[in-house]
């Protein structure tokens, strides 16, 4: 199953819909690496909500996924890790060292912002 | 309902998801809390692995035990691979032969309640794994 990938302002999205298998949680990782380049991104949130396991092919593959956009010049967050996700991630032994995480995909955004000092655009403003 | 054995086939990396969530099912069924499903799920799924890095093909399967008054579940996972010539070895903390992570078989057994396995070079390996229920 393909992860869809969103682009907003500077940023890619990768909403995670379903589990995945080792073949597509590569596919990922090299759209998402490719992507960086094509839409010039400065940043990249990988939202992991909806797994349910992150075992230590997933763990490794999203620290390659980070460590390897870093190298292409933009910053990643992976966002959402579930409690008994981070727990049994814990007890296995697994870190994603190096690797910026964030509680949800908004805390996420607003993580990237202020790394890379973006400002959202000025609201529009009404006329009374 | 519960005596029965599920046996899921493991011979490419689908089977690896549908190996856990098979278990997962399993032990929701059986009332562990969702933290325990989590762990259950990350052994399967690290054992199925192990099955495919290996063995190329095996087979996880799940069942229901009971120890008096207690009910767990038990994950067999068994292939006919090269087997493993050293397995105090291969029960070491961040050994591994191949391309995972190097936790392997010492991160499943910290998973699990209790970890058997037999294994003879040439003739493929057995992990029995259990949880039980608190």
């Amino acid at each position: 199953m393909q992860v869809p990938i969103l682009k907003q302002r500077d940023y890619l999205i990768a909403s995670i819909q379903a589990a995945l298998t080792d073949a597509d949680l590569l596919q990922l990782r090299d759209a998402l690496v490719s992507q960086v380049g094509t839409y010039r991104s400065r940043g990249v949130i990988v939202d992991v909500t909806a797994l349910d396991v992150m075992d230590s092919f997933a763990v490794r593959t999203l620290r390659d996924l980070a460590h390897m956009i870093r190298l292409r010049g933009a910053e990643t967050v992976i966002v959402g890790i579930q409690p008994e996700v981070s727990f049994a991630m814990v007890q296995l032994g697994l870190t994603l060292e190096g690797v910026s995480t964030a509680l949800d995909l908004e805390e996420g955004l607003a993580y990237l912002d202020k790394k890379l000092r973006i400002t959202a655009p000025p609201p529009v403003k009404k006329r009374g | 309902m519960h005596s029965q054995e599920t046996n899921v086939p493991v011979n490419a990396d689908i089977d690896i998801v549908t190996a856990r969530q098979k278990g997962r099912e399993l032990a929701r069924d059986l009332g562990f809390t969702s933290t325990d499903l989590a762990l259950i799920a990350t052994a399967i799924s690290e054992l199925a692995r192990n099955i495919i890095l290996y063995a190329n093909s095996g087979e996880i399967v799940l069942s229901v035990v009971e120890n008096g008054t207690r009910r767990g579940l038990k994950v067999i996972a068994r292939d006919d691979g090269p087997g493993i010539p050293d397995i105090e070895r291969a029960l070491e903390e961040g050994f591994s032969t191949s391309r995972s992570l190097g936790l392997g078989l010492s991160g499943v057994r910290r998973l699990m309640d209790e970890f058997d396995i037999v294994s003879e070079v040439g003739n493929g390996t057995t992990v029995t794994v259990k949880k039980w229920r608190l």
